[in-house]
């Protein structure tokens, strides 16, 4: 094991550290800031790899721990760890970081050092809200990526940026505040801000409902559920493409994960209690959300919608084993939506982020999203072309992409719950179908009937090597999904004994 | 009759302020223009001198003095300290502001220093008396420096409304003062707390006196409802004099509160726990709702400290060795922002010109993106975000008033702390996303005032990171 060096301290702090760097280092002088970004990003990834390597499969104890008193007169410490559940969310984020640095390359032209530092320090904050034991730094670290991104879709975004950003920044900051007197409520109680401890801390059912409705409340804006949804499209349709490539294929996930941290294991029983309430809202989110995309004609507000309905099968995923077990008295089905739901994370943090750089790029050479402008891009950008289909493919779920896996562990698993929660989450198959087929058609095949069309280039290198990255991981973890459930078997049956043990 | 000689030693760092401070404002009045600088160098000097001899003279123990009217003990030295570095900034940062506005003139510095004494002598005040020596002498001093500019009618005026207003509180904290003498038959806080506890008192008349003497603090403080002065004096003040207002004093306001409500009547508890948790929350709620409207910086800082005021409450609520610990970091860390807030206002102003309107923020980011991040760092601080050390501020007092099994108000408090970052944001929506108004560049002239406002702030950080050693001494000094 390599417990001899700070792994995760490094994955945070090296890119902050880095970002501080490149915002004083590239101030005039674009270049430096562009290839310091990409070296300290790079740098970032290829020091992640360990983690994976090095990753011992049998156990749900956390890895790689770090323990240092930050602040004794509290017990709050800066305390670090990952598990199955958290670490490839760790390498999703630092794969990602790479990617959106490289994105920037070209279409950010004013205060390129700026960006590129919110968007290094954003990383390592992202890392650091995966790893912490510790709820105090957890809420810091939270708490902390809200405001790079506040300057990053503020400062760079599109007409309605501020208001976009100004929604963004107070439903999320607005959610969380009641996560963090959850957190004092239960130091109060435990004399410890340690996450492992709140995990054993016995809580009485008025105190779990109220804590896990505050951790709803928080979880539910991040990730985000209906009817707290409505930030994502204004951030997402406002914000630059690496800013929405952040916000999709990671921030999302940390309301996610923030379901299977907090509210399963720490208040089982109220969640047994409330499941149904969050499972109708999935349910929504997948179908009338759903709905929702296929009216859009903003390819990007499409897909920030499409979005919020595949996170609406995580959410369903995670939730159904209260069902599963009180039907079947099994784990076996549980296991199965579990899982699925957080492949569905991994994989929906690669889709989207493809998905909406294809757009970027798009956007970069014709300056608009609107579906309707566009028309038989394939005829002057084949390759381009070949990747976009690709993805819009995986994101309807495509066997043999990274989107069916998520989707059919999902809806295998709540078929075994309720049939009809089974019915309606494979609805989304067809209404997915429905929107991103037809937007497809639309923007890539067909004449060309529009002049600017006519004038566009073809994939740089660049950008090639982008899609190409990004179609072999939809690819991989289309066809081979194993590796990844393996790292969080143990970690997921781990949870599913704390979601099902009561604590009263 | 026997004269017993008291023992000086305690109030060394007051006397010797008063000395000097009486030194200072004679050879002001010596010194020609071609030393317009003596008297600030010679306040700064004073300051230094009076943070040493507190600092000696750190110890744990408590240490009474002048027949029990002065008490010397850790809790007094720490915010002693922390008045004298905070003052040692507000003095840097309003001799450029003043040398700008072309109203260079010892008084403010002389004033300023009284008022220092003032709050030490507040801070260690061990008896009704004493108490109200160290306010007056402070807010004397205080109503002078806001109508320094005497051709100034806004100032003017403001320093009349604060002069009233003030005047009233006192009226009120000293009505209070009587009955609570009248009821305990004592001034000094450590027997009138005994008195209290032995049951012996009378209770009516205990509970009107803590009434008053209750509105009177909240009339200091700047709490609701008794808060009307607080916009008009901070907007109607020189930047330079609202920067003292809006700082120092806060911590002496802070020791009054524990000195007169936890040392001198914890036995009334429940009496006044009741009226602080009334004011608490429509502090936060008007501070967080009104600054909203308001596009004069000086005045939403106003609002915002009214805001503040009533966090601060939250660890008065708890009525606990740690609910005032917490209180007490939350104070020192609020002053620090504020010397940051209302000191890139003053390092910003010009002649003729105030830099204190939201809309002046505009662009700051294109012009100087090293202000901008600065002030970006003091906006989010107040806002109570992490890393930044408003955050570990608002946490500790939250902490201690769900400790307390309050948490309902805890969650009134992080409500009004979302609402109230709408205003924060806002000013940071306006230096990076808005298209600036001022022509030519933005930037500081002076190096000691750049860095100075850059040091409070990137202190914001790193307190922010590293927050244990000041909560530590909080904790430890009461």
């Amino acid at each position: 094991m390599l417990t001899s060096y700070p792994i995760l301290s490094t994955l945070i702090w090296l890119p902050i550290i880095g970002g501080l760097l490149v915002l004083f280092a590239g101030r005039n002088n674009d270049t430096v800031a562009k290839w310091l970004s990409l070296i300290v990003a790079g740098l970032t990834f290829i020091l992640s790899i360990p983690l994976w390597a090095n990753f011992n499969y049998g156990t749900a104890e956390m890895q790689f721990v770090e323990q240092i008193p930050w602040i004794p007169m509290f017990n709050v410490q800066y305390y670090l760890g990952v598990d199955g559940l958290s670490m490839p969310l760790v390498l999703l984020t630092t794969f990602t970081q790479v990617l959106v640095i490289a994105s920037a390359w070209e279409c950010i032209k004013e205060r390129i050092e700026q960006y590129m530092g919110a968007f290094l320090i954003m990383g390592g904050i992202m890392v650091g809200v995966f790893t912490a034991l510790d709820s105090i730094l957890f809420y810091v670290f939270w708490e902390a990526l809200l405001i790079p991104m506040f300057i990053v879709i503020g400062k760079w975004g599109g007409p309605r940026r501020v208001y976009a950003t100004m929604k963004f920044f107070l439903y999320t900051f607005f959610g969380s505040v009641f996560m963090l007197v959850s957190f004092l409520y239960m130091y109060w109680q435990s004399g410890s801000f340690s996450i492992l401890d709140f995990h054993e801390l016995p809580l009485g059912m008025t105190a779990q409902i109220l804590i896990f409705l505050a951790f709803l409340i928080a979880f539910a804006v991040k990730i985000p559920m209906f009817p707290v949804h409505t930030w994502l499209p204004d951030a997402h349709v406002e914000a630059p493409t690496a800013g929405s490539v952040v916000l999709a294929a990671i921030m999302l996930k940390m309301g996610g994960y923030g379901f299977v941290r907090f509210s399963l294991p720490i208040t089982p029983d109220a969640s047994m209690q409330l499941d149904w309430l969050v499972i109708a809202l999935s349910l929504i989110a997948i179908v009338y959300i759903g709905i929702v995309a296929l009216v859009q004609s903003d390819m990007k507000k499409l897909v920030a919608y499409s979005s919020i309905s595949h996170m609406g099968f995580v959410t369903l995923g995670m939730f159904l084993v209260y069902d599963i077990v009180a039907s079947h008295g099994t784990m076996e089905g549980a296991q199965l939506g579990m899982e699925g739901a957080m492949v569905q994370m991994i994989s929906h943090g690669f889709i989207s982020g493809a998905m909406f750089l294809a757009i970027g790029v798009l956007y970069d050479r014709m300056h608009t999203r609107e579906i309707s402008a566009y028309s038989g891009v394939v005829n002057k950008m084949p390759w381009f072309v070949m990747f976009a289909v690709l993805f819009a493919m995986a994101n309807v779920g495509l066997p043999g992409t990274s989107g069916f896996v998520g989707e059919f562990m999902v809806i295998l698993s709540s078929f075994k719950a309720n049939v009809w929660y089974g019915t309606l989450a494979a609805l989304t198959l067809i209404i997915g179908a429905a929107y991103t087929l037809w937007m497809v058609k639309r923007v890539f095949f067909g004449p060309v009937t529009n002049e600017n069309v006519e004038g566009l280039q073809d994939l740089n290198k660049r950008e090639f090597a982008i899609m190409a990255t990004l179609a072999i991981a939809v690819v991989a973890l289309g066809v081979f999904p194993a590796p990844l459930m393996e790292v969080m078997h143990t970690s997921v049956e781990n949870l599913l004994v704390q979601a099902t043990t009561t604590k009263l | 009759m026997n004269f017993v000689i008291p023992s000086f030693a305690p109030a060394i760092p007051e006397i010797t302020l008063l000395i000097l401070a009486s030194l200072i404002l004679v050879a002001d009045t010596f010194w020609s223009k071609r030393f317009q600088n003596a008297t600030y160098y010679a306040t700064q000097a004073s300051l230094l001198v009076a943070g040493y001899l507190v600092l000696s003279s750190f110890s744990v123990e408590q240490v009474f003095t002048f027949n029990d009217s002065f008490v010397r003990d850790s809790f007094a030295d720490v915010l002693k300290l922390f008045t004298v570095a905070i003052s040692l900034g507000i003095f840097l940062f309003a001799r450029e502001y003043l040398a700008q506005h072309r109203f260079m003139s010892g008084e403010f510095f002389v004033l300023g220093l009284f008022g220092v004494l003032g709050m030490f002598v507040m801070i260690s005040a061990n008896n009704f008396i004493t108490m109200y020596l160290g306010l007056e002498i402070m807010s004397l001093a205080m109503y002078a420096m806001i109508a320094l500019r005497k051709y100034d009618g806004v100032a003017v005026e403001a320093g009349m409304k604060y002069f009233v207003l003030g005047a009233l509180a006192t009226g009120m904290l000293l009505y209070g003062f009587s009955m609570i003498y009248g009821a305990t038959g004592t001034i000094t806080f450590p027997e009138m707390k005994a008195v209290i506890a032995s049951g012996k008192a009378d209770g009516i008349v205990l509970a009107f006196g803590v009434v008053f003497v209750v509105i009177g603090l909240a009339f200091k403080m700047g709490a609701v409802p008794f808060h009307m002065w607080m916009p008009d004096v901070y907007h109607g003040s020189p930047t330079a004099v609202t920067l003292y207002l809006g700082t120092a004093p806060k911590l002496a306001g802070f020791a009054m509160v524990y000195r007169l409500l936890y040392e001198a009547m914890p036995g009334l508890v429940g009496d006044w726990q009741q009226l602080i948790i009334i004011i608490s929350i429509l502090s936060m709620v008007i501070g967080s709702i009104v600054a909203i409207a308001q596009d004069n910086l000086k005045r939403m800082l106003a609002y915002s400290g009214i805001g503040h005021v009533g966090f601060l409450l939250l660890g008065v609520i708890a009525a606990t060795d740690d609910g005032f610990s917490a209180a007490m970091f939350f104070i020192i860390v609020y002053a620090i922002t504020g010397v940051a807030g209302f000191g890139m206002i003053t390092a910003l102003s010009r002649t003729g010109f105030e830099f204190d309107r939201v809309s002046d923020f505009k662009g700051l980011n294109a012009k100087n993106p090293w202000l901008a991040l600065m002030m970006l760092i003091v906006m989010f601080s107040m806002a109570g975000i992490p890393p930044f050390v408003g955050f570990w501020a608002k946490i500790v007092v939250i902490e201690e008033v769900v400790k307390a099994g309050f948490t309902w108000i805890a969650v009134i408090a992080v409500i009004t702390a979302v609402i109230s970052a709408f205003y924060y944001l806002r000013v940071v929506k306006s230096m990076y996303f808005d298209k600036s108004e001022i022509q030519g560049p933005v930037e500081i002239i002076s190096p000691a005032l750049h860095w100075g406002v850059s040091f409070v702030a990137i202190l914001l950080l790193a307190l922010g990171l590293l927050p244990g050693s000041l909560i530590d001494l909080c904790y430890l000094s009461i």
